[in-house]
């Protein structure tokens, strides 16, 4: 080895220990300044299920009935842990709330870190209660003890993703959902499986590739300018990234993120996936996974690139809306009740992309409450398919009639999820879809009324397939007597109809609790997007009161100006009055 | 080196020179440099040991069974790890030490080799133990070719000469060449030897040129010595020099299957006994890396601007022939072949970026791989059955069910393999192109990952054909049944309790596809011979090699932090 070399390595050597000496300093007094409390609830909460799979790994396969109760408790337990969390968090605080930092792998710069604000809290949520249901109302008869093992790494793998502060962290977990779903559609899923579980773990796997070059890009940028290698959400936000590197690096987690949620274009694999996955698989797939890719878009693209989003909003705004439109016209032509709802997935997906990138309060609280929302009447919506074919054995619409006179009560719990799902008021749907789109028509009006198109037409095939399946006449050649929902069928579907029926009538709690962080997060988009220069003379609490007044910079203005016809609207359904007016949140917290 | 003119015809050259040039007659006297014999001391246990061995087989009367020599070989391993330990505590301690006339050089860089190399010893042995006697292959001869392969490739690990990298580098390939060609019976394994040896030497030649051309260029072969004269020198025609490294680039990318220097690589990888391909894959690249590394990055860093470009190129299409030609392979040997022409791509991207960084995912990158490729060839051996002929994809159907540990072992080296989270595959993934992205290799970066999604797509392919229902055997595999199963009063029950279902994931157990599984596909069938598969045993030995190798996989791929800063370390004291 030449001087010259060994001085470098001596050299890096000495900047990586610095580095990591420093990198600890600040994860852990942010750990402080947010409130680390005694009991690591989230560390908890992402290692019992992986403990539990572990568990199940060395129970005898043959006792079925222990290994779905071991299973459904460990699942119960998640749920638990979760609701005390929940209890625990504050609302009112925008940012990370019980964050527990370790480093884990120094050398590379990843660390344990977690934490959870509004935006991931209901996340985390809809996650610990839709796995236990799952676990009830999807158990797969062939080889149980596999089916809970991936079921509970999965569980490890979504909520790690929605808690993790650490960018790779964030990928590792991102990526390691991937390996259970792919056992879970391979192994127990319906004709196709094969070919759907491949597409999909490729494609993912494809979009995560433009991800993990983005990180180590940005990681790599943040190192450069601070001498620190981490991966810290909080401290790569305030890497400096010149235009074209911003977009290119935002382009990189975008594309990532757009092909797990899926957004329009890169939609195609998830109809098959969606279709082929067993029920539990679909539940999971469409109503936890499809938010990892929305969540990303929120935390990491407009945490990290504000400026970069600011300038390609229209772009995703029209994809959000392109979606929006395409996937209701698609699954107006479906025949097959999974591929329609994998379409107005599509669709409402596009509407939280849409409230994302519309960047004003309403719109982003909104998508994020949104994202709760359609997971919630989206795993009612494949249960009750999957109720439907166990009597049935087939998807067609067209081989489906008058299911309703048979079964009046799950008719009637069918309607309301369908209703939930168009958005009828007083029921989840309508709070999520009215906030984006009240959001959307201040500062982006084109794209709102190109989305109202597409809440119309939502009514259209919901209702249409609603209307095949359960009304009219009784097909007189079939002969098997189709029996009402059992009582396990409607204990799966009540927790999930009461979150419906009761969000939709009071989503305050959920809203107060997503608003503060959404506000921290657009002051944050806003900040880095218009910088504020203080004007000479002026005192600096009043510049940055002002920078705080002024929040939504151009998109502030706007929303003053038209708010007094927001207002008007908004005021007569009582649900514009849960928000908390964000201009006033900033300068309270600036001050 | 240079002054080491052998005996008696040095002597007629002496009187010669000695006409022509004064000086020449003092630097002709022969001294022989003082030996540190501690510092080669793992080289010596393993080629001493092998020769022991050899002995030893010759001179008992009896054959002595292969488990035998398979122990022996273990505890030479064992042995060489020992010391190779002790040697990085000492030099922990003490700083790297240069011997032998500064021809030798034990740093970090060099004992992380002889540890990886000791321990692809006792794995390869450990991985072969059960095919030999499976095939009938008695003697000590393969466990002999391994011991002084891997020797080859500690020499070239830790030598500071060129001439002894070209020595370690001939140790290393001879012995694969034999290996490649010791299952007689089939014709595809004398073809690859021979295939091997050919291109082999001519790419030896092509390597002694090259070490010319670069002692012509600085007056030295010593790595040192040449990275001295090239910071104080400029040397304003370097046609010579970068000829020279141009040619050492194709000799080395020859050894480690880069494209376009691969052509050998799938006919050799496929036609050698399986265990051989493992063991060939990983300590062919071992030793290549390892000299590769430090000749381009410690001894030509001022020719950085010159052979950056080229690796880059070499990189690129290394990583993404190696991922595209995989997905069309059926033969899963063939497949591994150039998933790992795919994985030398990756491990060229630490190299491209040039940097300590680079090195170090070099490092971990090679460690990881070496461990995997093993692995994953002890399962293809075994699921190779009798005459090492079922390498075809369907002979991967429903593995699952037959042999659940098997298989589940296989998913888990494959997806470390894709570079799947929580392993150590994705780890080396992750530091090699932290490594180009510090290096501004975007758009190199960008291709690898995109070559690592197509790569995943054929290694799924194995792991779902293993955890999937049989597609081909429908009903006439039902039938087959009625024939061979005398029908129970009822059928249900007892078929599906007769059926094994393990820790791996299994697929839908509708009755058919559950009875259906009874029956092994019959493309299969036919393939295997005489022996089915389902009674295949897993020998204990292989059992350790592939629970050492997936066992490492995951174990560091959670806790990754030791062996990180051991690669880290490595570079440090380079």
């Amino acid at each position: 080895m030449t001087p010259a070399a060994a001085r470098l390595v001596a050299a890096h050597g000495a900047q990586v220990a610095a580095a990591h000496a420093a990198a600890h300093a600040v994860t852990s007094a942010l750990g402080e300044t947010a409130g680390e409390r005694a009991f690591p609830y989230l560390t908890t909460l992402v290692l019992v299920p992986l403990g539990a799979a572990l568990v199940v790994l060395v129970l005898p396969r043959r006792q079925h009935l222990l290994i779905r109760l071991t299973g459904f408790a460990a699942s119960l337990g998640v749920l638990g842990i979760a609701a005390a969390v929940l209890d625990q968090f504050q609302a009112g605080y925008g940012g990370y709330q019980m964050v527990s930092s370790h480093p884990w792998f120094g050398a590379v710069g990843i660390s344990w870190s977690l934490g959870v604000d509004g935006i991931s809290l209901f996340l985390v949520m809809l996650s610990a209660l839709l796995f236990p249901i799952a676990f009830v109302g999807g158990s797969e008869r062939a080889n149980p003890k596999v089916f809970t093992v991936w079921m509970l790494l999965l569980e490890t793998a979504c909520l790690g993703s929605f808690l993790s502060l650490d960018v790779m962290l964030f990928f590792l977990f991102f990526e390691a959902s991937l390996v259970p779903v792919y056992f879970i559609i391979a192994g127990w899923g319906h004709e196709e499986r094969g070919s759907a579980a491949t597409k999909f773990f490729v494609y993912t796997f494809l979009g995560s590739a433009f991800l993990l070059v983005g990180i180590i890009t940005l990681a790599v940028f943040h190192q450069s300018q601070t001498g620190v290698l981490t991966f810290d959400v909080r401290q790569l936000a305030s890497t400096h990234l010149s235009g074209p590197a911003g977009i290119a690096l935002f382009l990189a987690f975008t594309v990532a993120f757009a092909v797990k949620a899926p957004i329009f274009p890169f939609h195609t694999w998830s109809p098959s996936a969606y279709r082929e996955a067993p029920v539990a698989g679909s539940v999971i797939l469409a109503g936890i996974m499809a938010k990892l890719g929305t969540y990303g878009v929120i935390r990491f693209d407009l945490g990290l690139f504000p400026h970069a989003t600011v300038t390609l909003a229209p772009l995703l705004l029209s994809l959000g809306a392109a979606g929006i439109i395409y996937g209701a016209i698609v699954a107006a032509v479906q025949r097959d009740l999974k591929r329609l709802v994998a379409f107005s997935s599509l669709a409402h997906l596009g509407f939280i992309v849409v409230g994302a990138f519309a960047l004003t309060g309403e719109s982003v609280s909104g998508a994020v409450l949104q994202m709760a929302n359609h997971g919630l009447y989206t795993a009612a919506l494949f249960f009750l398919i999957a109720m439907i074919y166990r009597r049935r054995g087939t998807f067609d619409v067209r081989r489906l009639r008058g299911l309703q006179r048979a079964a009046p009560i799950m008719a009637a719990v069918f309607i309301l999820v369908v209703m939930a799902s168009i958005g009828v008021p007083g029921l989840n749907g309508f709070v999520g879809e009215f906030l984006i789109l009240a959001g959307t028509f201040l500062t982006h009006r084109w794209w709102a009324v190109v989305a109202v198109i597409g809440v119309v037409l939502a009514a259209v095939y919901l209702l249409w397939a609603y209307q095949q399946v359960f009304h009219g006449p009784q097909d007189p050649s079939e002969e098997r007597p189709f029996a009402e929902m059992t009582w396990r069928e409607g204990a799966v579907l009540a927790p999930l109809l009461i979150l419906i029926v009761f969000l939709g009538v009071w989503p305050k709690p959920v809203l107060d609790r997503i608003t503060p962080s959404v506000d921290a997060l657009l002051t944050q988009v806003d900040r880095s997007a218009h910088p504020v220069v203080p004007l000479a003379g002026q005192p600096v609490g009043a510049t940055s009161t002002s920078a705080a007044r002024g929040h939504g910079g151009t998109v502030a203005a706007q929303t003053a100006a038209l708010g007094a016809a927001a207002t008007s609207s908004a005021g007569a359904t009582g649900s514009r009055q849960v928000l908390r007016p964000h201009g006033g949140t900033a300068a309270r917290r600036s001050s | 080196m240079r002054s080491a003119v052998p005996g008696l015809a040095g002597a007629q050259i002496h009187s010669v020179l000695s006409l022509l040039h004064p000086h020449l007659l003092a630097a002709s006297t022969i001294t022989l440099p003082a030996v540190d014999y501690t510092t080669i001391l793992p080289e010596l246990i393993l080629l001493g040991g092998s020769l022991v061995l050899l002995l030893v087989s010759s001179v008992t009367t009896r054959q002595l069974p292969t488990e035998t020599y398979a122990a022996a070989t273990i505890g030479l391993g064992t042995a060489s790890l020992i010391v190779s330990l002790f040697l990085w505590r000492d030099i922990t301690a003490r700083g790297p030490l240069s011997a032998i006339a500064n021809s030798v050089d034990i740093d970090g860089f060099a004992v992380l080799f002889l540890v990886l190399s000791s321990c692809l010893v006792i794995v390869g042995a450990l991985a072969a133990a059960g095919y030999l006697r499976r095939e009938g292959i008695g003697g000590c001869e393969y466990y002999v070719l391994i011991c002084v392969s891997a020797g080859g490739a500690m020499l070239m690990a830790s030598a500071n000469d060129l001439i002894l990298i070209f020595l370690g580098l001939e140790i290393l390939s001879i012995p694969l060449y034999v290996m490649s060609g010791m299952d007689q019976r089939r014709e595809g394994s004398g073809e690859a030897a021979m295939k091997y040896l050919v291109l082999g030497a001519f790419s030896s030649a092509i390597f002694v040129y090259g070490i010319a051309l670069i002692y012509g260029a600085t007056g030295s072969t010593n790595l040192a010595e040449i990275a001295a004269f090239l910071a104080h020198n400029v040397i304003l025609h370097n046609g010579v020099l970068l000829g020279g490294m141009g040619l050492l680039l194709v000799g080395f990318s020859f050894k480690v299957a880069a494209v376009p220097f691969h052509f050998w690589a799938p006919d050799v990888y496929v036609g050698a006994p399986t265990p051989a391909t493992g063991f060939m894959a990983a300590i062919a690249k071992v030793g290549a890396f390892a000299a590769l590394l430090r000749v381009f990055v410690s001894s030509l860093p001022t020719l950085r601007s010159d052979w950056q470009p080229v690796v880059w190129v070499i990189a690129v299409l290394t990583l993404s022939l190696g991922a595209i030609v995989a997905v069309a392979q059926r033969n899963v040997k063939r497949m591994l072949a150039y998933s790992s022409i795919n994985h030398a791509g990756f491990i060229l991207l630490g190299l491209q970026a040039a940097t300590t960084r680079g090195v170090a995912g070099s490092l971990y990158y090679v460690f990881t791989y070496a461990l995997l490729v093993v692995g994953s060839f002890a399962v293809v051996a075994i699921v190779g059955g009798r005459g090492d002929q079922g390498h075809d994809l369907s002979n991967y159907r429903g593995l699952a069910r037959r042999q659940p540990v098997l298989a589940t072992t296989f998913a888990v080296l494959l997806l470390a393999q894709a570079g799947a989270p929580f392993t150590t595959g994705f780890f080396a993934k992750l530091y090699v192109l932290e490594a180009a992205i510090d290096n501004h290799s975007y758009a190199l970066a960008v291709i690898a990952m995109v070559s690592a999604a197509v790569a995943a797509f054929f290694y799924l392919r194995v792991v779902l054909t293993m955890f999937g229902a049989p597609e081909t055997a429908g009903e006439e595999a039902v039938e087959h049944l009625s024939v061979l199963v005398p029908q129970p009063a009822g059928p249900a029950p007892l078929l599906a309790d007769s059926v094994t279902l393990g820790s791996g994931a299994v697929a839908t157990m509708t009755m058919s596809e559950t009875r259906a599984a009874l029956v092994a596909d019959p493309r299969g069938t036919d393939d295997l011979g005489p022996t089915p598969l389902a009674r295949l045993g897993v020998s204990p030995w292989v059992a350790t090699a592939l629970l050492c190798t997936a066992g490492a996989t995951v174990l560091f791929g959670v806790w990754p932090q030791e062996l990180v800063d051991f690669a880290h370390q490595a570079t440090l004291l380079f």
